[in-house]
């Protein structure tokens, strides 16, 4: 492999245009089998391109992708945040009980904050501690999940407030609020990983930590940003789906950590860190939505939505790995 | 630069750029430096001798603001200053090329220039600032390299010289290299030549640290030499400096000839290649190997001798031509199979081909016989045990016990155990790719022993190496590459450098 490092430049320049082909594919490739996968589903999927169901389905996937929005930052970094479904549960709950106490507002503010909370104590035992964020987050998702049965007092607390009941209810050109709260924050991210130095920042530390160390980069600090921002994304969705539900469920969103990092690595986003793309993330959320959504038109039994799932992600991933051919292991 | 600038920095009561006096530097364990001094004059290039292990890396670190001294003062232009870390030294002025280059696959030749101070407005990002200042770095470098290019598709060469523009974007005045010929190809060695006495000419100090010596003599103006975390010697001139003598301080003793060949009975054919063609070689390859003949293979980096040693081993897929080892058609396009009929290689990339980095040093020697050992699938430990024993005694491989995990032995060290595998082993031909790059003087002597003793047994050896003088020193016949073709075969009496170096150079 070393040898073809050194030589892959030293290739004629005559191939440019043939490069910038294979460019585009690399870097479009899984939009463009997503295009494909619509047109296919359109055709043979009765009622899938009806206005209700498309709202139906863009509802269906606020809430793994919101969350994947943050989780790609995360994935950027070189790390990964177990903890989101149950951040999510406990902003809920949290949410739902201050706004029966103290009114809307301030309820929802409390459970964004909650969210908020709990990334910045993932942030400082990842950076500070140096704790492996598997292991860190896999730690606060079982504590945090305790937190909102404990907060709860086991049972879903419903919302008395109607404000909040409005909140996820509102719409505006057609789409409610977590469908606008989605889309801003896949503007907002992609718009922060691709011209901030904050984002250009997390690309590095994922691509090469001691590079970045070495270069002044505030790894550390970095770091816990991206864990707080990540909280206060799974907070505000928390926030959102109680508002949708009527009742701050510490039950809720068991599993979504695994929904969200399968979008984030169908949109390309490498587990290792320092390849992510806002548009890969897009893709990969709106194509496990629109499987979801053709099975349910489909009357697919449950089961079989599960194996339908999993065979996806990895077809996915293999994708990935043939239109990269041997670049992949170059760039890692 | 005008005259009087020039003669300021030559005149030698001016006070160094920086001085470091009384460095102790200290690891659970180890004393790193024992209280190391280093003056470093602006304009001039200040050479770092040492064998691995010597300190000066630790120094280096020092300087970086990546390890903090112990006691001891760093000095910058008169003045005392205390790093807390990387961000300090930078500020301070001094700039670090390691030998491992701390750049960001993923992100462009841009991007890794303004590593840590990208251009930004409000915390966006000015693009057009970014590529203007890129592209002006680049261009003083010399380099035709488009700024938005991701650095994981440079070339070796290319990437160092991003290093060296990061350095001069943060207006570095104090740069240390390490080891930063080690990889690259002669054409490349001579840029960087040619950037580095440009960098002193501007008034800049020069830190150089090197393992060769040609280099030690055309670029540096002053040497010190380092061994077990002391400082040796040092020679503020270069005028009374032999290479001799450096060699005596390095290892503490007179080393009169580190190659020590000496002309050997050679059998019949032992590997013949015949009309080899794949991926990497532009015309068909033919030679042969002879048992108990060390056969070189010389080039520039990218003359397609590594990937004529992966066709060789079955890393990768022959187009065409065959392999005969003693008579018998080697079935190619596997390493299982290559290895089964007696081809051993020695990678050239040890960090990530050659070694298990956290498995322990006895693992790593019988990784190989394993399978030979084991018993109903069972590992038989103490047989491995004895086996692992002995190649830690035969190449004096110097490890606290062994299970010590191999990282943390020196790169000389690893590369002799690496070598133990195959001691035990019944080998026909042994390939090895660069194995001495990286490594200091008193192991080589010891790898070229192993080799030697290797050849005496009648194995046929082919070592590909980049180093001159190795190259000419220790094969008994040097077959030259260049640009994917085989372009010269040159017997021991003929060798010499200018006429290997004539043939590696592409027409």
């Amino acid at each position: 492999m070393q040898a073809s490092l050194s030589e892959a430049p030293a290739a004629p320049r005559t191939g440019s245009t043939a490069r910038t082909v294979r460019r585009l594919v690399q870097q479009s490739g899984i939009v463009i089998v997503f295009l494909i996968m619509l047109v296919v589903l359109a055709a043979l999927v009765p009622d899938f391109t009806s206005s209700g169901n498309i709202t139906g389905l863009l509802l269906s996937v606020t809430l793994t992708g919101t969350i994947a929005a943050s989780m790609m930052m995360v994935l950027a970094l070189g790390e990964v945040d177990l903890s989101i479904g149950s951040i999510v549960a406990f902003s809920g709950v949290v949410g739902s009980v201050a706004a029966n106490a103290l009114g809307a507002p301030l309820g929802i503010l409390c459970g964004v904050l909650a969210g908020g909370a709990i990334g910045l104590f993932n942030g400082l035992v990842v950076a500070g501690f140096g704790i492996n964020s598997l292991i860190a987050t896999l730690a606060t998702m079982e504590a945090v999940r305790g937190l909102a049965y404990i907060s709860s007092g086991g049972d879903a607390v419903a919302i008395l407030a109607p404000s909040f009941f409005g909140l996820s209810g509102a719409s505006f050109l057609g789409m409610t609020t977590p469908v606008w709260v989605m889309f801003a924050s896949f503007v907002v991210l992609g718009f922060v990983l691709n011209r901030t130095v904050f984002g250009r920042d997390v690309l590095a530390i994922g691509g090469n930590v001691e590079a970045a160390r070495l270069a002044g980069i505030p790894v550390t600090r970095i770091r816990v940003a991206v864990f707080v921002l990540q909280g206060l994304l799974a907070g505000l969705a928390g926030v959102l789906l109680t508002s949708r539900m009527g009742l701050g469920d510490p039950k809720t969103s068991i599993g979504l950590e695994l929904a969200v990092i399968s979008a984030c690595v169908l949109g390309g986003v490498s587990l290792s860190g320092g390849i992510a793309t806002i548009s890969g993330v897009v893709v990969g959320v709106l194509i496990m939505g629109c499987v979801q959504d053709a099975m349910g038109l489909l009357n697919v039994p449950a089961f079989y939505q599960y194996l339908v799932r999993g065979g996806i992600l990895l077809l996915a991933v293999m994708f990935d790995r043939w239109k990269t051919g041997r670049k992949a292991s170059v760039l890692r | 630069m005008s005259e009087a600038a020039a003669a300021r920095f030559d005149s030698p009561e001016s006070p160094p750029l920086l001085a470091l006096s009384g460095i102790v530097v200290e690891f659970p364990g180890v004393k790193a430096l024992r209280g190391v001094d280093l003056d470093v004059r602006a304009g001039s290039v200040h050479g770092l001798m040492g064998e691995n292990g010597a300190g000066k890396s630790t120094l280096l670190k020092v300087m970086s603001g990546v390890n903090i001294p112990r006691s001891g003062t760093i000095r910058v232009d008169g003045q005392e200053l205390s790093f807390r870390g990387a961000a300090d030294a930078l500020e301070a002025g001094i700039a670090i090329i390691y030998q491992e280059l701390h750049l960001v696959p993923g992100l462009s030749a841009a991007e890794n220039l303004m590593l840590g101070q990208l251009p930004s407005r409000m915390g966006l990002i000015d693009r057009k600032a970014l590529r203007a200042r890129a592209e002006a770095v680049l261009r003083d470098l010399g380099e035709d390299i488009d700024p938005s290019t991701p650095v994981g598709r440079l070339s070796i060469g290319q990437r160092q010289m991003v290093e060296i523009g990061k350095a001069l974007l943060r207006e570095a005045r104090i740069i240390a290299f390490d080891e930063p010929t080690s990889s690259l190809s002669a054409r490349e060695v001579e840029n960087l030549k040619r950037i580095v006495r440009r960098l002193r000419d501007e008034g800049r100090a020069i830190v150089y640290v090197t393992h060769r010596m040609a280099e030690l003599f055309e670029l540096c103006d002053a040497v010190t030499v380092f061994r077990d975390g002391a400082r040796v010697a040092h020679h503020p001139t270069m005028e009374t400096v032999t290479q001799d003598r450096l060699v005596t301080e390095m290892v503490g003793r007179a080393i009169e000839d580190i190659y020590g060949w000496s002309p050997r009975p050679v059998g019949e054919v032992v590997a013949a290649i015949d009309g080899l063609t794949g991926p990497g070689l532009r015309a068909p390859v033919s030679f042969n190997v002879r048992a108990g003949e060390i056969v070189g293979f010389f080039g520039l980096v990218g003359a397609g001798r590594t990937e004529l040693m992966r066709l060789l081993c079955g890393t990768e897929r022959a187009t065409g031509g065959s392999v005969t080892l003693r008579g018998k058609a080697l079935r190619m396009g596997s390493p299982r199979r290559a290895i089964e009929a007696g081809i051993a290689m020695c990678p050239e990339d040890r960090k990530r081909e050659g070694i298990f980095p956290i498995a322990s040093v006895n693992d790593n020697i019988n990784i190989s016989v394993r399978r030979r050992y084991a018993r109903a699938g069972l590992v038989d430990f103490a047989r491995e045990k004895q086996n692992a024993i002995r190649a830690i005694r035969d190449l004096d491989v110097r490890t606290a016990s062994g299970e010590t995990q191999i990282r943390t032995l020196s790169g000389g060290n690893q590369q002799k155990a690496i070598l133990g595998r195959w001691l035990s082993e019944k080998i026909e031909l042994f390939v090895l790719d660069e194995p001495t790059r990286g490594i200091d003087v008193g192991a080589r002597a010891q790898i070229y022993k192993i080799l030697y003793d290797l050849a005496e047994k009648g194995i046929g050896v082919i070592v590909v190496s980049s180093d001159l003088p190795e190259v000419s020193s220790i094969c008994d016949r040097v077959l030259v590459m260049a640009d994917g073709r085989l372009t010269a075969d040159v017997p021991r009496d003929e060798i010499t450098p200018e006429r290997l170096l004539g043939h590696a150079l592409p027409q």
